[in-house]
């Protein structure tokens, strides 16, 4: 197993590698001045000579390829840069940002697989009966439902019809301290509205792997012992049907990241996404370039793991094949 | 939602009977009258409505829904009715622009792949693996920020996201007609590969390459909607219905809830029309994958 993470982190390097020269192709390639971004405003009144100066210090008369090695070889040493949006080295940005977006994917995260889990076994249980039919069609329409449109609809009935959840932000405005009391109460909607938005899919793939176990013969032959229909659809159903969707969690990250990217920025909440937005309206460039490897970084973690978790819950599947 | 609206539950749902396949053809009729209705309003509502959307009339703000206004009135007094409908007329716009590019992307892709093989096939799918690793919403995200302001950026930044899936499945496709007795007929004829390529590969991938374009419309649609939701897509003026919902955001704080309500129905709706219309096309061209859409 260590030897298939093993290798399978030695492909993800190439993809890292070129994803970064990508980004800097693209930056290279776009009509942006990172010139002008740097210095804001106080270009339009700087003179040339002043200009080129700033040109010649921030490396950008050089050829974009010399500039992406520069920026590889600085980014291995932990120096990523300089937010010119936030005004603070990139790496600091992440590093503060990162431990509240990981707390939000995670707890939506679990939220999702624990109640897609449930709805969707009690889906499957009776394929076609009106609760399979209402789970289903609910599942198919948040699916079509763009995730910052139901934070906005969330944010008016939870913060301001009923007034019982904050807005936004990770504390009360009036307090001082990040205390994990206020934590936890400004987390719940966001976190909600990041789950629902991933509780589809994981519904609907628990029905159809629960459904399909349902009908094959080890669920025969339990029904046929006379076995409890609990004991059935808990102990033999729903462990051969979870299998395939645990192996899927992985790939959802792409998914979550985006789903973050949107709810983080309806609720103001400090994190790595929000802070891709920032970068993005003010064409922050080593901050976006920054961003966009840490996701993708992340979207190859997430394919690790999901062959990782295949292997180890399917006795069939040997490493060595992988 | 998320970033796979219609292509995430698995296919293959058991069957349960009749009164499943009546309940089926009439979700197919539902599916066929909205997609219908929706062209017919997108087409026709601009040049025989003679109602300006942009007409600002402050005496009428933020009314909410009534006769006079099914959806209400935003804060400038618009008819949100009018704004949804042509909201929905750019998103589809762009939605059906950066699908097609997207398609024709895919497809040539995925041909240049599955019928050249070897070490092409690897590279091209090596670079559809890069791309997939990238979230799309980010990478979308990364080529407005650099390419902005304008409509062609968000177009791009849409379609250069989403012709990996119809890649794979042309490639896949094409894969599997090469092994088929009628190309071995071709080449020993002595067509050359570019004949067989436009004469048999082609004709033979179209169907699975329209059915992926159709339902990328609605993927596309959320897409460019997220993108100017978050500021960064369409301009302004253009009244995309991501543009509503984020213009609406000051009135929905002030706890006016239908300026946001509807252009987000506006967004769902045409999606699970075309994916219901998608499902029933492909059981047709693909009989033995049955329809994700079976409830």
């Amino acid at each position: 197993m260590a030897r298939l993470a093993g290798r399978r982190l030695l492909f993800a390097v190439p993809i890292l590698l070129v994803v970064t020269f990508g980004v800097f192709a693209i930056a290279a390639a776009s009509p942006f001045d990172p010139v002008k971004a740097y210095a804001g405003t106080a270009a339009l009144g700087a003179d040339a000579e002043t200009l080129e100066r700033l040109r010649e210090n921030l490396g950008v008369d050089q050829p974009f390829i010399s500039r992406w090695w520069h920026w590889l070889t600085a980014a291995l040493t932990g120096d990523l840069g300089q937010s010119s949006v936030l005004r603070q080295p990139v790496a600091d940005v992440i590093g503060e940002r990162l431990v509240w977006s990981s707390l939000l994917c995670a707890v939506a995260f679990v939220v999702a697989v624990l109640a897609g889990t449930v709805l969707g076994v009690l889906a499957a249980r009776r394929p076609g009966s009106a609760l399979d039919r209402m789970i289903t069609s609910v599942a198919y329409s948040l699916e079509a439902a763009p995730v910052f449109w139901l934070a906005l609809l969330a944010v008016w009935l939870f913060a301001l019809q009923l007034g019982v959840l904050p807005a936004g932000g990770l504390t009360d405005t009036a307090s001082e301290q990040v205390t994990a009391h206020q934590v936890a109460g400004h987390l719940v909607l966001p976190a909600g509205v990041l789950a629902v938005s991933q509780l589809p899919w994981f519904t609907l793939y628990v029905r159809q792997g629960v459904g399909d176990a349902l009908t094959e013969d080890p669920v025969r032959g339990a029904r046929a012992r006379g076995l409890s229909e609990r004991t059935v659809l808990l102990g033999h159903a729903l462990r051969s049907g979870l299998l395939p969707v645990l192996t899927l969690v992985g790939s959802r990250v792409p998914e979550l990241i985006t789903g973050a990217l949107l709810v983080e920025s309806v609720f103001s909440w400090p994190g790595i996404a929000a802070a891709t937005v920032e970068a993005a309206t003010a064409v922050d460039f080593p901050l976006l370039a920054a961003l966009t490897t840490l996701a993708t970084a992340a979207v190859l973690i997430g394919n690790l793991l999901a062959d990782l978790l295949y292997g180890l819950f399917d006795p069939r599947v040997k490493f060595s094949d992988m | 939602m998320t970033c796979e609206p219609t292509t995430t539950a698995d296919p293959g749902w058991r069957s349960y009977g009749a009164s499943r396949r009546s309940t089926r053809a009439v979700r197919v009729r539902v599916s066929v009258a909205l997609v219908a209705a929706i062209v017919l309003a997108v087409l026709l509502v601009p040049p025989l409505v003679h109602l300006d959307q942009q007409a600002v009339d402050l005496s009428s703000k933020l009314l909410p829904p009534s006769w006079s206004h099914p959806f209400g009135t935003d804060d400038l007094g618009r008819d949100l009715l009018l704004r949804c409908v042509y909201g929905m007329r750019v998103s589809l716009l762009v939605g059906v622009a950066a699908a097609l590019t997207a398609t024709v992307i895919g497809t040539a892709v995925g041909g240049i792949a599955g019928a050249l093989g070897g070490w092409a096939d690897r590279g091209l799918m090596r670079v559809v693996d890069t791309f997939s690793s990238v979230p799309h919403l980010l990478l979308g995200i990364f080529i407005v920020a650099m390419f902005r302001p304008g409509v062609w950026p968000v177009v791009v930044s849409v379609a250069l996201t989403h012709w990996l899936s119809t890649a794979r499945i042309v490639r896949a496709e094409v894969l599997s007609l090469r092994a088929r007795p009628y190309i071995d007929a071709a080449v020993s004829g002595g067509a050359s590969r570019w004949r067989v390529a436009v004469r048999h590969l082609l004709p033979a991938v179209l169907p699975q390459a329209a059915l992926a374009a159709v339902l990328m419309v609605p993927h596309a649609m959320w897409h460019e909607s997220a993108l100017s939701f978050l500021g960064l897509g369409l301009p302004t003026h253009m009244a995309s219905l991501g543009n509503l919902i984020q213009g609406a955001r000051g009135s929905l704080l002030a706890g006016q809830w239908w300026p946001t309500l509807f252009p987000g129905l506006f967004i769902i709706i045409p999606t699970l029309a075309i994916a219901g219309l998608a499902g029933a096309w492909r059981e047709r061209i693909n009989p033995r994958r049955r329809s994700e859409l079976m409830l």
